[in-house]
């Protein structure tokens, strides 16, 4: 079972939705159908599933629909036609009182632009998702207190939003996201307004927050790298059609289609590619030629960003060998220089 | 089959649409031929005659006034009863204010005024000096004029509750949803353009003299601005913040209270402060109906050509509307500082 299952979802936006969606249905792209009726597509025909623990990244330019994706997740939007389950659950099922409940207990949301209470200070924000779930005040700050350590923040509780930097905010957006300890956390371009260091900086906090919480997070964003460096697996969206999912290796060496092939164009293959997607088998080696003196062992999770010199400089070959120790390939500058310079 | 069905309605619905406005126009035109009492013989010469074209015809004429004069006849016959309830509840609320505030000797007044300026500008020692001082000169201007702000001051602070009690809702009505704002919005125009005397004559009608109908002209004259703000100030709450606290499972209310109108306020104190602004503006014309306080020192010089004394009353007003301003807008802006959009 899937944590997060979309199955089908359309979402036209304008006055009548549902006379568009067969248009939509039988093919009609973004463009055809704005000019004939008037309306937008936000989603076409999107189906995901999403694994628990997993961090699924929805990559795509504005106007892709990713937005509109993350925010059928919490039915913050309805969409024209589909369905969406979460723990198998029918989201679109739920009435009023239950989709609130299902909020407070399930998920919870980090924003572009952060998304904090101007008016409260940096403590209450943190609170915030606990004061709703009107857990007693003592309690709250407890737990709001712990949130705003784990991000580093000390010190600065009883300040308000406005006082602190841009990183700072959306690390008090993610201690707030956090704090009621959801199952799912929902990060819509979360890092996207950061400059580069910090938002490098976010990349790996979040990583290592990560491998404590084993969250499912869906995160979305317009930056390649960032998808490539945070992303289990990474959905590629475009006119609000989802055009490939994979690992990001997937699509790094096949992409789906003209669109994703611009994109990976530019990327730098060597901090994204492992040891064990570019080695060449054991069984179709030639071992003859190896000095094993120059011969390195490398865990095939490795990227090749790190072979790289050892190869390029020392002439040596890196024999790749699995978590038991055993060697499943050897790369030497072939494998390398194919692997970093083009779509096969 | 059911989708032939709903392009009928639909097209029923257009046609009412279509219709009703020039049966409704058509009605209006006999009704008003057949009530006028100057309508030639038989509707026959219209055609023969065709003088009525070069004049406005007497017997083109809504009987508007008749129907409102009758309507208000029968109105306050049946309900004036509940509007002297009204009329004794709001008349107590001004005179125990007035009460209060004339007993106590008046520096202790000015200290009490003093010390709200000094608190909720947030201890600008400039702003609370410069308002104590206003509100010394309204009684040294004229001794006299010191019970008389008084009087006003109580008129308007209750016309002020009131505002706030009626304009709020109506705001936050507005601004949770279209139709409510389509409908409110034609209204409010109304109030704002429509001359207060038009107003003042049913209320006297239904109040009698005095101070209660100037309330009630206050509150239609003053209460649009602080509607109209609310719904701005609400509507104008980032989206995302919005987003952040449905997504967290806020209910409605909890996002009400909690977030949208905390952050509309600012917006609201102006609303407020602008209600103050327009409520003194209304002092003047309200003491042409009896009402009590500085607006019939105005009236009085107005009468006896008394340049001196009308300039003097005026001033007086004038130093009124200052510290009122200046108290509701300090308040509002030391919450805008804090509440600035983080960038």
């Amino acid at each position: 079972m899937s944590k997060i299952e979309i199955k089908n979802i359309y979402k036209i936006f304008g006055p009548k939705p549902d006379q568009v969606l067969s248009m939509v249905q039988n093919g009609a792209d973004k463009e055809q159908v704005l000019e004939e009726t008037g309306h937008t597509v936000g989603l076409d025909n999107v189906s995901l599933s999403i694994e628990e623990g997993e961090i699924f990244v929805c990559m795509g330019l504005s106007g892709s629909g990713k937005s509109t994706l993350i925010r059928h997740i919490n039915r913050l939007i309805d969409p024209t036609a589909g369905q969406v389950l979460v723990n198998d659950v029918d989201v679109l099922s739920l009435d009023e009182k239950e989709i609130l409940e299902f909020r407070k207990k399930t998920m919870s949301m980090v924003f572009q632009r952060f998304g904090l209470f101007p008016h409260k200070t940096i403590i209450e924000n943190v609170a915030y998702g606990l004061e709703i779930q009107e857990v007693p005040e003592d309690k709250r700050k407890e737990i709001a207190q712990g949130q705003i350590d784990a991000v580093g923040l000390q010190g600065f509780e009883n300040q308000y939003p406005a006082q602190l930097s841009g990183g700072m905010q959306q690390r008090v957006g993610l201690a707030r996201a956090l704090a009621t300890d959801p199952q799912i956390l929902l990060m819509d371009e979360a890092f996207s307004a950061l400059d580069p260091l910090i938002r490098s900086e976010m990349q790996s906090q979040l990583v290592d927050l990560q491998s404590k919480l084993k969250k499912t997070i869906v995160f979305i964003t317009h930056d390649l790298d960032e998808s490539l460096k945070l992303g289990d697996h990474i959905g590629i969206l475009n006119g609000g059609r989802l055009v490939q999912v994979g690992r990001p290796e997937d699509i790094i060496l096949n992409p789906a289609d003209d669109y994703v092939k611009a994109f990976v164009k530019d990327v730098n293959r060597s901090k994204v590619l492992r040891a064990k997607t570019v080695m060449t088998k054991i069984d179709k080696f030639d071992t003859s030629g190896i000095n094993p003196s120059s011969t390195y062992k490398y865990d095939e999770d490795t990227f090749i960003e790190e072979l790289v010199p050892k190869v390029l400089k020392d002439r040596s070959t890196i024999e790749v060998i699995d978590k038991n120790g055993s060697t499943t390939g050897y790369i030497s500058s072939d494998e390398l220089s194919e692997a970093l310079t083009k779509t096969k | 089959m059911w989708a032939l069905f709903f392009i009928k309605i639909i097209m029923i619905r257009k046609i009412l649409t279509y219709f009703t406005f020039p049966i409704f126009f058509v009605w209006l035109l006999v009704v008003s031929y057949n009530s006028s009492k100057r309508k030639p013989d038989s509707v026959m010469e219209l055609f023969t005659d065709l003088s009525w074209l070069y004049d406005w015809p007497k017997w083109l004429d809504i009987p508007l006034m008749k129907w409102i004069n009758d309507g208000f006849k029968v109105f306050n016959e049946k309900y004036g009863i509940y509007f002297e309830v009204i009329n004794d509840f709001l008349l107590g609320a001004i005179l125990s204010l007035k009460k209060f505030l004339i007993v106590l000797p008046w520096p202790v007044v000015i200290a009490l005024v003093v010390a709200v300026v000094f608190f909720s500008s947030g201890r600008k020692i400039g702003t609370t000096v410069f308002v104590g001082f206003c509100t010394f000169f309204i009684g040294f201007l004229h001794p006299k004029f010191w019970d008389k702000a008084i009087e006003t001051t109580s008129i308007m602070i209750i016309g002020i509750i009131i505002c706030i009690i009626i304009g709020i809702p109506l705001g936050i009505a507005m601004s949770r949803n279209n139709k409510v704002r389509n409908a409110i919005l034609p209204v409010l125009d109304l109030m704002q353009t429509i001359p207060s005397f038009c107003y003042l004559i049913p209320g006297i009608m239904l109040f009698g003299l005095g101070a209660v109908p100037a309330i009630i002209a206050t509150v239609i004259y003053a209460v649009p601005p602080l509607v109209r703000l609310t719904d701005l100030g609400i509507t104008l709450v980032d989206t995302e913040v919005i987003e952040a606290a449905e997504a967290f499972g806020a209910s409605p209310k909890q996002k009400l209270l909690g977030v949208q109108l905390p952050l509309a306020l600012p917006n609201i104190m102006q609303g407020i402060n602008q209600c103050t602004m327009m409520a003194l503006a209304m002092v003047v014309i309200a003491s042409m109906i009896g009402t009590r306080g500085l607006g019939d020192e105005v009236l009085l010089g107005l009468q006896q050509l008394n340049v001196g004394k009308a300039t003097e009353a005026g001033l007086a007003i004038v130093l009124l509307a200052i510290v009122l301003d200046r108290i509701t807008q300090a308040y509002g802006k030391r919450i805008q500082d804090r509440n600035k959009p983080p960038e």
